[in-house]
């Protein structure tokens, strides 16, 4: 399945008509320990760009942007009883929250892998 | 993701300035580099929470060298600078190191600073991002029989943590002896320095003032040490957080009063009666009194921090405002100070704190929230 990145450090995994979100592994490490992660609530509709989540590491609370717009279907309950999966599984395990593809062509302006690490690699 | 509110990225707007003398010797160990007070410095090496929980087991390195030492001498140098700070220096023994404070005219906090006493000279310690303005208020403020040196020449280094006594005296023999506010004149690894027994985490730890071209020697010749490991400003925030130590520009400002701040202990016993020095009047009045606020720690319930600038409420009304807070990795809770009204600042008063809409219950809390470990002496 395709995965998709955005400038802001976010990941999009799409499935079907569903995409899974979370944050990239340069955005765990940028953020160091996490101890808090503030997730959308099922039903919560998001709008590419805007804020969805915020993290919260020892240091500073950070937003998450819905790197599309859709409605939110799911949100990692296992992020309230361990938020530091962010840190060890940022692209697997530590997901934030799966959401409807309102408009697929968002994801046209968005980096491909190949794309995102040379991104991150000019930073 | 970007970051909401990032205290690291705070600085001062003016011109960039030289790089501190340990700059690249934190890039080599790993350092992430954040502006801070108009330097780079660094924020973290491994991690916040690892740093900080090796502080509080081990030993770790701070680089302070942005804060401001000074050296102050002249005649009539005691009068002079009991005209500025409400110290009572005719208790400052040589040796002697004690906490002090820079007020305005009303009483408000310009910066909190250490004076110890050396020979015919009183050595300051003052804050890194208030430096250049307490130079000049300094400059404007005493007589021109004293002289103001300002110790460029120099780097600040803070070994801080249970082993930093058995470390530090491997390579400083005699430095053990040293108790809490204590500083003397030693020799490390062949250069002159300074070491004042006293820190900012809440633990037995050292301050050695030391010449800038030996930073890099005397840095690495301790982190070689295998209980000693670098730790950045990240892990510094959050220690002294935990120790419920101010930090000078959030917790203390202008805008607030030494008193208020719970530092009523800075304005010497002498000096509340003879008076004399900036904002006497309320300070006085104030410790009299009372105030209508007061700085208090608080314990919040659950894992979301709440930060600089959240509200308090006491049910439906709003009592005060958090000045600090974070999670701390001791407690593995989120912890705050704040500014609260007086009837609501007894420990244990239950409070309730917003954060992004929502209402955190919380409870006054006694601080330190870890407890101190100076070395007052066995």
């Amino acid at each position: 399945m395709p995965r998709y990145f955005t400038d802001e450090h976010e990941w999009i995994d799409v499935a079907g008509d569903i995409a899974t979100v979370g944050i990239t592994d340069y955005a765990q490490s940028q953020l160091g320990d996490i101890v808090f992660v503030e997730l959308p609530a099922p039903g919560t509709a998001v709008e590419k760009g805007k804020d969805a989540a915020v993290v919260e590491s020892v240091k500073a609370a950070s937003d998450v942007y819905a790197p599309i717009s859709g409605e939110v279907t799911e949100a990692n309950a296992a992020l309230e009883e361990d938020p530091a999966l962010v840190n060890t599984s940022p692209e697997a395990d530590g997901w934030f929250f799966k959401m409807t593809i309102g408009d697929a062509s968002e994801l046209d302006g968005l980096m491909d892998e190949a794309a995102y690490k040379e991104f991150v690699a000019s930073l | 993701m970007s970051d909401q509110t990032d205290h690291a990225a705070e600085s001062e707007d003016a011109l960039p300035l030289d790089p501190l003398p340990l700059d690249a010797w934190h890039r080599a160990q790993g350092a992430r580099m954040v502006p801070f007070a108009g330097y780079d410095m660094p924020i973290q090496y491994e991690g916040i929470v690892a740093e900080h929980h090796w502080t509080r087991t081990n030993a770790g390195l701070f680089d302070v060298s942005h804060m401001g030492q000074l050296l102050l001498s002249g005649e009539g140098l005691d009068a002079a600078v009991e005209a500025i700070l409400p110290i009572d220096l005719s208790t400052l023994k040589l040796g002697q190191q004690r906490y002090s404070l820079l007020l305005d005219e009303t009483g408000g906090v310009l910066d909190d600073l250490m004076v110890s006493r050396l020979e015919g000279a009183l050595y300051l310690v003052v804050n890194g991002a208030t430096k250049w303005d307490d130079i000049a208020h300094l400059r404007e403020y005493l007589p021109d029989e004293i002289t103001l040196q300002h110790m460029e020449e120099h780097a600040l280094l803070a070994l801080q943590g249970p082993k930093a006594a058995e470390v530090l005296a491997r390579h400083v023999p005699g430095v053990a002896a040293l108790t809490f506010m204590k500083f003397a004149a030693f020799t490390l690894a062949g250069h002159p320095v300074q070491i004042a027994r006293a820190g900012y985490t809440g633990e037995d730890g050292f301050e050695i003032s030391l010449p800038a071209e030996a930073a890099e020697e005397i840095a690495t010749l301790l982190c070689a040490e295998a209980e000693v490991k670098p730790i950045g400003l990240g892990a510094r925030d959050s220690l002294r957080l935990e120790a419920g130590l101010p930090l000078y520009g959030h917790d203390m400002t202008p805008e607030t009063s030494p008193i208020e701040a719970g530092a009523a202990f800075g304005i010497n016993k002498r000096r509340r009666t003879e008076g004399g020095f900036p904002g006497v009047d309320r300070i006085i009045r104030e410790i009299n009194e009372g105030t209508a606020r007061k700085w208090v720690g608080l314990k919040i319930e659950g894992r979301l921090p709440a930060r600089e600038g959240a509200e308090v409420f006491a049910g439906g009304a709003h009592v005060g405002t958090v000045t600090s807070g974070g999670f701390s990795p001791t407690l593995q809770q989120p912890i705050a100070m704040a500014y609260v009204a007086s009837d609501h600042a007894a420990p244990g008063s239950a409070l309730e704190v917003e954060v992004r809409g929502k209402r955190l219950a919380a409870t006054v809390t006694p601080t330190p929230f870890v407890p101190h470990r100076y070395y007052r002496g066995s």
